[in-house]
């Protein structure tokens, strides 16, 4: 119930500006933007779609943001690993 | 009247619920985990009943419900030996001949949808049930039951593509029957079939011959058929480049069979998709399947559609795979037999068997994570098939 | 798929894990509840608590939509659908939900007319398409979906409908969250906070929890790693004596919210004074109900409501399975009278509930699965090319 599926704005409906269509892995749907009317949506911005509706606009700069966290505590794990099975104390 | 300045003091009890706990008066506080399987298994293993006094969609919809209801009703009043087997065809001896016997019906809805339309899936669905047990399918029956107004174009459409599938199975279609319903009785055209092959070789082919070390196969992407049906429904304001995978799978399966001596089963996956399979061969044979999520092929339109629509792709109905279970060490030949069948494009190894826990379907989560594939309980996507 | 697979890479996982597990303190227990169904959904359905250490245990909390409507509300709900002339659209996930005489498959076979929608938008096609009949969309969910339905009743109201009303039982969290709070015999260290009602509502409204209960919440996306970043964030909160809200979800939750769907919220529905949880009792202002302004499509004022309460049978013991006191196996009725099909209680009722996704998808102990799965995946690697 609480799905939400990021999808990526294709086309803004010109006769009806309240609705997009947008793309989730090649799959086009309509929805409705009217919960974002304080956003500037373009063709291009990815957005959480929930019950036909759009929730929010996705911050591709946060997304790179987590992301770039995750990589980091990979790395850091990577290296510990790597000092691990380096260091020999016997 | 809605809930107004003071709790409503009236309440009733669910008698339902009382009369489930009744039935299970006896049940104590379990101290250990483990124990939880046992307990459900037992509850399952309960004679099936039917609780519900009406049919509901679910009972359609190839999962527990229906299963309930075989048990219940059908083999309950039927029973014998073969029918008890409740394969896909019934295994026959007529004399010297072993013959392979099948019925199906066709309620699919809308009739004509992207790859194909109600004909298809009668013929090829006949077509595979038969050679799923490993048959070589020879003859068809079609029975129609057309509703009053249904018009004769589309009638005329549906059974040239019957007799182009019929010709491409090599099957032909020997006796058939036409009934005709008033207005407002029959959806267009309901079609049912029976099948008859000749079983030729030796081995038997049932979901209770699984063992540890056998491996887990299917012929191609799976979920294609069912949410192909969906989008065209047209209610959803989904567009997708998406086709129906009806195929007739005979000369795929005859291929495994030739090339790998230890193919333990064969189902094509319709109603219910790959996880209802999996769940009967896990529970006919007690063992346990172990599929492993990056292997399972799924096209990702599939997959997007089913995010979106919050359904999984393991019950997601097919209508031109088929899954197979084999002997461990030829599960590289079975691989090499499917795909080098252009139905079996895509063809996958996506899980072994193992011996522990019995009954029970797992998945290695692409996370890395684990968890059960139940059987279906609901029914995500009616008339599918 | 983008900002989805990303977050289900399990390398990243396993990193995550190792720094989680660092941060545990010796002899020291975790308990962390994630209140939202979604993310329930989400942890069983990647087996997610694989990448835990066992002293770090999650809790499953009351954010089920679904699981919290009340028998009597889903018979109030039936009683309209029985109305000449009506027809009922609902989510897929209240289909099967039984109320105290069945559930909405169960009233369908009996000559109601309950049609499964995707969306209330959906539910508003209906209505065009048959301005013969009255239409009504059972509306439900939390802050989430809740400005869905109104944006439909706006809608409604610029199209002229005069068929179409909603039968309303959106709830709001943060009572629901305080009623765990205020529970005596609570031992939770955190939360995992909603993601997506949060980007109607912003984090602003959970500082409470922070401040004045001294309990670290993180509010988390939906994939995999967010809830297990989420879980390293607030593991790392309890080492540095810390007690903040934070953001892990920032990608797609605007820490104020989002003020036009707060606005359209406000605009048709009004808070009640107060409504029934199941499992939870009476909460005072926790539920929507639409307002005198928009009572034109207010369901509960256009039809007859029975309003009878039904109650859960004695042996339910979901209060405690919500607030973390009992493990779903520890329930004497779990698996035997209760079982998703026969939901006893609320844990039970949907796919997200704390009882049924242990049912459906984890219950096994993990030893014993994660021997199985192990050998699976080193075998698969030999077999693909």
């Amino acid at each position: 119930m609480c799905l939400g599926i990021p999808g990526e704005i294709i086309e803004i409906l010109t006769d009806r500006p309240d609705l997009a269509k947008v793309d989730v892995c090649g799959v086009k749907r309509a929805i409705n933007i009217g919960l974002l009317e304080d956003e500037e949506l373009n063709a291009g911005d990815w957005v959480l779609i929930h019950v036909g509706f759009a929730m929010s606009k996705i911050d591709e700069r946060e997304a790179k943001a987590a992301l770039e966290f995750l990589e980091g505590i990979g790395q850091a794990y990577a290296e510990e690993l790597a000092a691990l099975s380096e260091s020999n104390i016997t | 009247m809605s809930q107004g300045t003071a709790p409503p003091s009236e309440q009733t009890k669910a008698n339902w619920a009382e009369e489930a706990v009744a039935e299970h008066a006896g049940a104590v506080q379990l101290t250990r985990e483990e124990q939880v399987l046992e307990r459900i298994d037992r509850a399952r293993r309960r004679k099936a009943r039917i609780k519900e006094p009406r049919i509901t969609m679910s009972h359609g919809a190839g999962g527990k419900a229906s299963r309930t209801l075989t048990e219940a009703i059908f083999l309950d009043a039927l029973s014998n030996t073969v029918l008890e087997e409740l394969e896909d065809a019934a295994s026959l001896t007529v004399g010297t001949a072993k013959l392979a016997f099948t019925t199906d019906s066709f309620v699919v809805s809308p009739l004509f949808f992207p790859g194909g339309n109600i004909g298809d899936l009668a013929v090829n669905g006949t077509v595979n049930d038969l050679a799923m047990s490993g048959a070589r399918p020879l003859y068809l029956s079609a029975g129609f039951i057309l509703e009053e107004g249904f018009p004769v174009d589309d009638l005329r459409t549906i059974v040239a593509s019957m007799a182009a599938a019929a010709e491409r199975a090599g099957v032909t279609v020997v006796t058939g029957d036409t009934k005709v319903v008033q207005r407002g009785k029959g959806d267009g055209c309901y079609i049912n079939t029976a099948g008859v092959g000749v079983l030729e070789r030796a081995v038997p082919l049932r979901a209770a011959s699984a063992k540890p070390g056998d491996a887990v196969l299917v012929s191609g992407p799976i979920g294609e058929h069912g949410v192909t049906i969906m989008l065209c429904r047209g209610e959803l304001d989904i567009e997708a480049d998406l086709e129906s995978d009806t195929a007739p799978l005979h000369e795929i399966a005859a291929a495994l069979l030739d090339a790998v001596p230890g193919v333990r089963m064969m189902r094509d996956a319709t109603r219910g998709g790959v996880a209802t399979i999996l769940n009967e061969v896990a529970v006919a044979s007690q063992v346990s399947v172990v599929i492993d999520e990056a292997a399972i092929p799924v096209n990702p339109m599939v997959n997007g559609a089913c995010e979106l629509l919050g359904i999984d792709p393991l019950y997601v109905a097919c209508e031109g795979r088929l899954v197979t279970v084999v002997d461990g060490d030829q599960a590289e030949a079975a691989l090499a037999a499917l795909a080098g069948h252009p139905l079996g494009a895509g063809a996958a190894i996506i899980g072994r068997v193992k011996d522990d826990p019995p009954g029970l379907v797992l998945l290695k989560t692409s996370f890395g994570g684990t968890r059960i594939v139940d059987l279906l309980v609901g029914d995500p996507l009616p008339r599918i098939c | 798929m983008r900002f989805v697979d990303e977050f289900r890479d399990a390398e990243k996982a396993i990193a995550l894990s190792a720094q989680i597990t660092a941060l545990c303190e010796p002899g020291r227990h975790y308990k962390f509840m994630e209140v939202c169904g979604g993310h329930t959904h989400t942890i069983y359905k990647h087996g997610l608590e694989d990448y835990l250490p066992d002293t770090v245990q999650l809790v499953h909390g009351p954010g089920c939509p679904v699981c919290v409507i009340p028998m009597g509300r889903v018979d109030d709900a039936i009683a309209i659908a029985e109305e000449p002339g009506v027809i009922m659209t609902s989510f897929g996930d209240m289909m099967r939900v039984p109320g105290g005489r069945g559930s909405f498959f169960d009233s369908n076979a009996a000559g109601a007319d309950i049609r499964m929608v995707y969306s209330p938008l959906d539910a508003l096609k209906v209505a065009q398409a048959n301005p013969s009949k009255l239409v009504v969309f059972m509306a439900i969910g939390f802050e989430t979906t809740a400005p869905s339905t109104a944006m439909t009743m706006l809608r409604a109201e610029a199209l002229g409908l005069t068929n179409f009303s909603i039968f309303c039982n959106h709830v709001t969290i943060i009572p629901a969250i305080k009623a765990i709070l205020d529970s005596p015999d609570l031992r939770l260290d955190g939360f995992i906070g909603p993601g997506h009602v949060s980007t109607v509502i912003g984090c602003r409204p959970y500082e409470f929890i922070a401040r004045e209960h001294n309990k670290p919440l993180v509010c988390a996306g939906f994939e995999p790693l967010d809830i297990l970043q989420s879980v390293y964030m607030l593991m790392l909160q309890l080492k540095e004596g810390r007690s903040e809200v934070e953001n892990q979800y920032s990608r797609v939750v605007p820490w104020d919210g989002n003020l036009k769907a707060l606005k359209v919220i406000n605009q048709t529905m009004t808070l009640r004074p107060y409504f029934e949880w199941r499992g939870l009792g009476f909460i005072s202002h926790s539920a929507l109900a639409v307002n005198d302004r928009y009572a034109a499509f207010d369901a509960e004022r256009i039809f007859n409501v029975p309003g009878v309460r039904v109650a859960d049978p004695k042996a339910c013991q979901c209060g405690e399975v919500l607030k973390g006191v009992l493990k779903p196996w520890e329930c004497k009725v779990f698996g035997t009278a209760c079982t998703p099909e026969t939901p006893i209680g609320t844990c039970m009722v949907s796919s997200e509930g704390a009882c049924a996704a242990y049912y459906n998808f984890g219950r096994f102990t993990r030893e014993r699965v994660k021997e199985a799965t192990r050998t699976v995946d080193i075998e698969l690697t030999a077999a693909r090319p």
